[in-house]
């Protein structure tokens, strides 16, 4: 390089320098663009129809979800996955929603949620997903609380405090059609979960729909009033097991695997045996409480803890009109999405017959594993 | 060679360089988002351009189905009044408290200690106790923005008053100047544009402060919608939200940048 060329007053080196520059920013941009290739690569979801040998499930704190965390801790779920030939990691989020939009995302091949987010998120998401297996049904988990009024028709007027397009927005929709009210005759604000407790101790909170613990938190305190829960409408609120329908084709290895691990787990905990007190003290303590707190929440339940049961629950017409309440109620509410024309959009097999559309299944009870678990096929 | 150190971009070389991080971010998306509507239709995390321009159009050009307002604006009008409220009153709070703690030394010793002891309070590890205190409604939204960054205005104008030259005030008292008319006449004016470069400075906490409140309760506002379309992956409608907080926030600072260059040139001019 001459001395010359760095007098960049000069008009051709300018124009030179610019080239540079411009050709620099060009092969920085191919470079990238190659970048972005590769990068695709990852952020396509992962190519389920593949046969695999390791898996990942995601599960939430909750009381029908915390015994997946009883049988990772204790090997129960490792056990079913070697017997199969296969590794099944169950990692724990803290936060319900995050997780389900995690699995949605295609991070996990399966996660704990209930029936009305399996509807509203990875299914309404063109994520076609399989119930396989139906936990529980809240029996009094949910419920409205409201503040010195001892009857549900007062709630009219008021603002309700909940976490809106939740399980419990649709507990008090089915609560408003039960007094003859609808959700035009109330406000309803939405609140952060981890906040109501608090909130309800303000002046402007007079009613409150929400789930344990902090129902129960709520009904302790000397003015709350339980109007309406859960066991109202029974049946209606399920907690599942959701996998992806595509890796559950490829690899039934999976689903044996979880539903034997989760009726081993269930066994276990159902007894009155010094192993089951031992297995829901050790479940309270991961909920926050201890057993006898725990066992409080499991009365809220209504556990499935043989195959049989769940299959009856599932193969009963009942499954059908509760997925067809709840797409409705989705639906008014815009969680099917933009496109959606009607509450049918979105498919939902169940071993009665199809809610909605035929060509657009996404959401799937599949009652064939439990079976095998209740024939003793595992 | 030049070595790399001395190279300058050229005036459209600026502007290519200058572009190319958005270009790059936008191609990165197209291609992604392309990916993976291709291996599932109905994919909501990284949704196409036309899914955008379907919500754009659905919150801000078509009435809600069950209120009859126009959802963009109604949040946008909601949130920009609780941040308006809260940014006006902490910066009249921020004026008032700065002057006083800046010019007098003897409010400086009383009042210093306690504003630094509150900037450092994390206003959102104190949430649940602003709303048993001020309720749920408007009132403790509009307390979190104030509370979140009215003890950095404080500390920031009292440095700026503190910064006044000596020479000018003593200048002012052998003239015959009182303690008000020093006040009134040399601080104030001086510590007005400052004032604005500071509200600019913590537009961005105040923002924060106001998504983060309207996260835990609200009925509307654009941190609300945010937060509730979030339970259902909605991401057509979260980004472009993102977008227009991210415009919103330009703008009110681009204004007040215009508005101090033209009202006080002679602080632009002295930068």
């Amino acid at each position: 390089m001459t001395a010359l060329s760095l007098d960049s007053s000069s008009p051709v080196t300018q124009e030179v320098a610019m080239i540079r520059t411009l050709s620099a920013g060009v092969s920085a941009l191919l470079l990238c663009l190659s970048l972005c290739l590769s990068l695709v690569a990852v952020s396509a979801p992962a190519q389920a129809q593949t046969e695999r040998d390791s898996f990942q499930v995601c599960w939430s704190i909750y009381v029908g979800w915390i015994p997946w965390d009883y049988g990772d801790t204790q090997g129960i779920v490792d056990k079913w996955a070697d017997k199969y030939d296969i590794s099944i990691d169950v990692v724990q989020i803290n936060d319900y929603i995050e997780s389900i939009n995690q699995y949605t995302a295609g991070q996990y091949d399966g996660c704990t949620m209930t029936n009305m987010d399996a509807l509203t998120i990875p299914a309404a998401g063109g994520v076609d997903s399989t119930a396989l297996i139906v936990g529980d049904f809240s029996d009094g988990n949910d419920g409205i609380v409201l503040k010195n009024n001892d009857s549900l028709a007062d709630i009219e007027g008021q603002k309700v405090n909940l976490v809106e397009l939740s399980v419990s927005h649709y507990l008090l929709a089915r609560a408003l059609e039960s007094v003859g009210l609808s959700e035009r005759d109330i406000d309803v604000e939405n609140t952060s979960d981890a906040d109501l407790v608090a909130a309800y101790q303000t002046d402007d909170v007079t009613a409150v729909a929400t789930w344990n613990p902090l129902l129960s938190t709520l009904t302790a305190q000397p003015d709350a009033n339980p109007v309406f829960d859960s066991s109202q409408i029974p049946g209606e609120i399920i907690d599942l097991m959701v996998v992806n329908t595509d890796t559950l084709k490829a690899n039934p290895a999976l689903g044996k695997a979880l539903t034997g691990a989760w009726y081993e787990i269930m066994a276990t905990m159902h007894g009155d045996d010094d192993a089951g007190k031992k297995a829901r003290a050790y479940m309270g303590e991961v909920a926050g409480t201890d057993r006898a707190g725990f066992e409080r929440q499991l009365d809220a339940t209504r556990m499935f803890y043989q195959a049989a049961d769940a299959l009856a629950f599932v193969n009963s017409e009942q499954l059908k009109t509760t997925m067809q309440r709840v797409a409705e109620f989705s639906f008014q509410h815009g969680l099917l999405g933009a496109g959606a024309p009607d509450a049918g959009f979105v498919g939902v097999q169940t071993p009665s017959g199809v809610y909605g559309l035929n060509s657009n299944i996404q959401l799937r009870f599949d009652p064939a594993y439990m079976q095998m678990a209740a024939d003793g096929d595992l | 060679m030049k070595k790399l150190i001395n190279r300058q971009a050229g005036p459209v070389g600026r502007w290519a360089l200058g572009l190319l991080p958005f270009v790059i971010l936008a191609v990165l998306y197209l291609v992604a988002s392309d990916a993976r509507l291709d291996a599932n239709p109905n994919d909501k995390l990284l949704p196409a351009l036309s899914s955008f321009a379907d919500a754009i159009e659905r919150m801000a050009f078509e009435p809600s189905k069950r209120s009859g307002e126009y959802t963009l604006l109604a949040d946008t009008l909601a949130s920009l009044q609780r941040l308006g409220i809260g940014v006006l009153i902490s910066a009249l709070i921020g004026l008032v408290v700065g002057i006083a703690t800046g010019a007098l030394p003897l409010f400086r010793a009383g009042i210093s200690p306690l504003v630094t002891g509150m900037s450092l309070v994390p206003p959102l590890a104190i949430l649940p106790i602003l709303f048993i205190v001020f309720g749920l409604g408007e009132l403790a939204k509009v307390m979190l923005i104030i509370i979140g960054i009215t003890p950095f205005l404080i500390r920031d104008l009292q440095q700026r008053a503190e910064e006044i030259p000596t020479e000018q005030i003593i200048k002012m008292q052998t003239l015959g100047a009182n303690t008000w008319q020093i006040i009134t006449r040399l601080v104030w004016p001086q510590i007005m544009p400052r004032l604005l470069s500071s509200v600019r400075l913590s537009l961005g906490s105040a923002w924060l402060f106001l998504i983060a409140a309207e996260a835990i309760a609200a009925t509307e506002g654009l941190g609300y919608r945010i937060f509730l379309v979030r339970r259902y992956l909605a991401m057509d409608v979260i980004l472009p939200y993102v977008a227009w907080i991210t415009f919103l926030a330009f703008a009110i600072d681009f204004a007040l940048k215009r508005y101090s260059r033209w009202r006080y040139p002679w602080f632009h001019g002295a930068q």
